[in-house]
């Protein structure tokens, strides 16, 4: 028969490794949705003017994660920054995601015609109104299941952060493991959990799309 | 009363309007036919202040379009515009695309908004449809859409771009059948079309394009009656 050493504490760690990990997702996406959506606005109305953000953002979206949360790391301790390595943590990926979002968001904009907006304008909108009540949401419809990759990609990369001392769900897993020497089942159960979450981050996605395109 | 006096319009170096003069008087309905790029749907842009203009003027009852000061958002909603593509706002039902701009530019409350939709909705015949996403309409429905939701303004002008050019044939007559109620409700109305014969029935002037100027204005009997520019006789002869 089967048996195993992984006792319930062990399960409550776990869950509590997978809190940790849905955090900094949640708090990452956070961060990579308000200024992806600002900074998206900004790369599609002003392709030429705003060619040295893109080329910050494209910094950050090449270097490897694992390398920037090191980098962070470091920087705020020779600075004394006092933050934790969790804020490192979703900020590093916040910024991240931010970089991708911002090219998310610009197709979508890119994609909404610009028939429609005149359309908007000629009905006395102003720029603003138009972006809000128009642009925005058409572009959201556009850009809505590249977001929802994102944020699945975003979780995964989210394991990295065990490289900074955070104790999320791969890092518990490995804790685990270290004590009763069940690589197979335990890494399954850790591996489990990151696919649970995406299955109901991706069937509530689903969900939204089906709301989202009205029919 | 719409004024365009000599007005100029290039983009870059190509200009496309090259002096064009002609006036429409309250309650009139003028129509512009012409070639393909002859710069029809540019002036009509230059009209409500979507394109600049490099030299002459344009005025709307008295309003200089092209001046500094203008405030272009106001004036647009006395001029409502009608493009080829139907441009819904896909993510609203016809209801609330409809109710969108009394709501947000004229700052009607809901209820106000939507009677004022409703009764727009009606009168092209869409009253059947307030809940639904433009998505499941046809383009003919659509294209009514889009004349309720400028009507819905209470413009004192509407401008129509080749309303009909990118319908099937099949769904051509009932916009011409609403943009027709219009023009015998009195509404001044300047028509950018192909539809030559429909033109003729309800334009009380007609002007014919031909690469950025006016060649000849007049009566539609005597524009499409009678024509007496070659270029007119050439244009008339491609497209009847
Ligand atoms: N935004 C723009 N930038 C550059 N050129 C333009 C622009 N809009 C129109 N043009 C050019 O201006 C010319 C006139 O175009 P316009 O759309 O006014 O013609 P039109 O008479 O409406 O033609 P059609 O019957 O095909 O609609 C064309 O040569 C077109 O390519
Ligand atoms: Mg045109």
């Amino acid at each position: 028969m089967f048996s195993t050493d992984l006792t319930s504490n062990d399960l409550i760690f776990l869950v509590q490794g997978a809190w940790v990990t849905i955090e900094l997702t949640a708090l990452a996406m956070l961060i990579g949705t308000v200024f992806g959506t600002l900074f998206g606005f900004v790369r599609a109305s002003f392709p030429t003017a705003s060619i040295p953000l893109a080329f910050v953002l494209d910094v950050f979206r090449s270097v490897p994660l694992l390398i920037q949360f090191v980098l962070l790391n470091s920087a705020k301790s020779i600075v004394g920054l006092k933050i934790s390595p969790f804020t490192v943590g979703y900020v590093v990926l916040g910024v991240y995601a931010a970089a991708l979002c911002t090219e998310i968001v610009r197709g979508g904009v890119l994609a909404v015609p610009k028939s429609l907006r005149l359309a908007a304008r000629s009905l006395g909108l102003t720029s603003l109104q138009d972006t809000l009540h128009i642009t925005l949401p058409i572009a959201a419809r556009v850009a809505f299941p590249g977001w929802l990759n994102l944020m699945l990609a975003v979780m995964k990369d989210s394991a990295l952060v065990t490289w900074i001392g955070i104790i999320e769900l791969l890092r518990t897993a490995q804790q685990i493991n270290t004590r009763i020497n069940e690589p197979l089942f335990v890494f399954f159960i850790a591996g489990l959990f990151y696919y649970v979450v995406s299955w109901a981050v991706s069937q509530l996605g689903n969900q939204a799309e089906r709301r989202l395109q009205n029919d | 009363m719409i004024e365009i006096q000599n007005v100029h319009k290039s983009f870059g170096d190509l200009e496309v309007v090259k002096g064009v003069t002609m006036n429409v008087n309250k309650g009139e309905v003028v129509s512009i036919i012409g070639g393909s790029g002859s710069g029809k749907s540019t002036l009509l842009m230059c009209i409500n202040g979507l394109e600049t203009i490099q030299r002459g003027s344009i005025r709307v009852d008295g309003i200089e379009v092209h001046a500094k000061g203008t405030n272009l958002d106001k004036l647009r909603r006395r001029i409502g515009i009608v493009f080829q593509q139907w441009n819904a706002f896909a993510h609203l039902t016809v209801l609330e695309n409809v109710m969108l701009a009394p709501r947000l530019v004229l700052k009607l409350s809901r209820s106000e908004a939507e009677a004022v939709a409703v009764k727009q909705l009606k009168h092209v015949g869409l009253g059947d449809k307030l809940k639904v996403y433009p998505g499941r309409l046809s383009g003919g429905q659509q294209q009514r859409m889009a004349i309720a939701r400028a009507l819905a303004m209470s413009p004192d002008y509407m401008l129509f771009d080749e309303a009909t050019s990118a319908l099937d044939p099949q769904l051509v007559g009932e916009v011409l059948d609403t943009m027709r109620l219009l023009a015998e409700e009195g509404m001044t109305m300047i028509l950018v079309t192909h539809e030559i014969k429909f033109a003729k029935e309800v334009s009380d002037r007609v002007a014919f394009f031909h690469k950025g100027v006016i060649h000849e204005i007049g009566s539609p009997d005597q524009v499409i009656g009678n024509p007496q520019k070659p270029e007119t006789v050439q244009f008339l002869k491609s497209v009847l």
